[in-house]
């Protein structure tokens, strides 16, 4: 890392990110930054991070099924991957939270007013650790899709968020995974605020015959890939 | 060949129940002696508070080691079981946070030197298609600030000082402006 670089200030909006600012997505236009971000030489205080021991997490926390005493209405779903870093490996022991809708397309959250069934079974909450080759699982119900105030007619495809953590503040990322063939894909600033085509390919899950377990539950796979390639020097990374 | 990133999308407005079910805002408890208070308002670019935010810290312990075994400097203390250096906080309706935490000691720097005591800090909001990140500098650290490798490479006096909290009431307060002329200076990972 030399001297000159630390002042340099860039515009770093690539295609396959979204950028702050995407007006279509109208609650970006009061809270994108319209500054230039100042680079951040690496150090150890962003390429550490917190670890998530098993302390946190119950056994039936990757199950959002089996959180209440009988089970949510919709499609059963079981959705599966692999966390990797920017090198193509494993990320291990790493925490991943989700949270979604129900069936019906209404979240638990006190916020959500869309008219549609809360599920007495169903929260919607679920989080676990990636195993030692990278790899997760959870069971759950697919998402509906849901109205939102963005435009007139707006409908967010169906999806579910994650966060993780990775293995360095570095990598931190909050997503969401959808599914594919959604016809909501091309109406839905969110999903269309990711300009490069390949890029948006890389939140839509894939139907999987092989995870799909037989007359019990519906296939997907999703793997994620967080920032963060520790052999690349920060000269060569723009 | 080398995989692509997944993109970022926004958090969006319905994260609570599921992110913030464990109250993960005090790092310490708030009666030990190094206590500090740091707490602070979001605001959007039109003045007004974001009520559906959520902040997460990241900071080494006050020995300057992060809880972290990447961090392998083992003259220094370990501590990640008592002191796990990361606070998560959702902002109220009034678009507050706040933290208990310790100052955390001086870390090192990009070129084998030191930086002055920071906290890193991630944004994450409905309306943020990915993550806003900033650091939390302390106020009674004037010469280890003017020595600050990052807080020296932002040429604008009044931008470098957003990144400095400021006393306020026994506490130390850090707004955070997502966007006009006062906006806080935010980081390119």
């Amino acid at each position: 890392m030399s001297k000159q670089n630390l002042g340099k200030i860039v515009d770093t909006d690539r295609e396959t990110q979204p950028p702050y600012l995407y007006p279509d997505y109208v609650a970006t236009r009061l809270r994108a930054p319209r500054k230039p971000l100042i680079i951040l030489p690496k150090t150890l205080s962003d390429t550490t991070g917190p670890a998530f021991g098993r302390g946190p997490i119950g056994d039936l926390d990757n199950d959002l099924t089996r959180q209440h005493e009988g089970e949510p209405l919709g499609e059963r779903i079981i959705v599966s991957g692999r966390v990797l870093d920017g090198d193509g490996r494993p990320v291990r022991n790493s925490l991943i939270e989700i949270w979604q809708a129900n069936a019906a397309g209404r979240y638990t959250h006190a916020l959500d007013r869309h008219p549609a069934p809360l599920d007495p079974n169903f929260s919607g909450a679920g989080r676990c650790l990636t195993d030692a080759a990278g790899r997760y699982r959870f069971v759950t119900i697919k998402p509906g899709a849901y109205p939102w105030k963005n435009h007139p007619n707006a409908w967010r495809p169906a999806h579910i968020h994650l966060s993780l953590f990775g293995e360095a503040f570095r990598s931190r990322l909050i997503t969401q995974m959808y599914f594919p063939g959604d016809p909501l894909f091309e109406h839905d600033p969110i999903f269309q605020s990711v300009r490069d085509k390949e890029a948006q390919q890389r939140m839509i899950s894939a139907f999987d015959l092989e995870t799909t377990r037989p007359e019990w539950a519906l296939g997907y796979r999703f793997d994620i890939v967080l920032e963060g390639r520790n052999a690349t020097p920060m000269e060569n990374r723009k | 060949m080398s995989p692509e990133p997944t993109p970022s999308q926004t958090i969006g407005p319905f994260f609570h129940d599921a992110l913030l079910d464990a109250d993960r805002s005090e790092l310490i408890p708030p009666g030990h002696p190094h206590a500090v208070r740091i707490q602070g308002t979001v605001y959007d670019g039109a003045g007004e508070p974001v009520p559906d935010a959520m902040i997460e810290i990241w900071q080494a312990n006050g020995a300057g080691r992060y809880g972290d075994p990447k961090d392998e400097r083992e003259d220094l203390p370990f501590d990640p079981e008592t002191f796990s250096g990361f606070g998560r906080f959702g902002t109220d309706a009034g678009g507050k946070y706040s933290f208990v935490t310790l100052k955390p000691g001086p870390v090192p720097g990009p070129d084998g030197g030191l930086q002055a005591p920071h906290i890193m800090v991630s944004v994450f909001a409905r309306g943020l298609l990915k993550r806003l990140v900033t650091r939390i500098y302390f106020p009674d650290e004037e010469e280890a600030n003017a020595q600050d490798p990052v807080l020296a490479s932002i040429e604008d006096q009044e931008f470098r000082r957003t990144l400095v909290a400021r006393e306020e009431g026994g506490a130390l307060r850090f707004d955070v402006h997502l966007q006009g002329d006062n906006q806080t200076a935010f980081f390119d990972l």
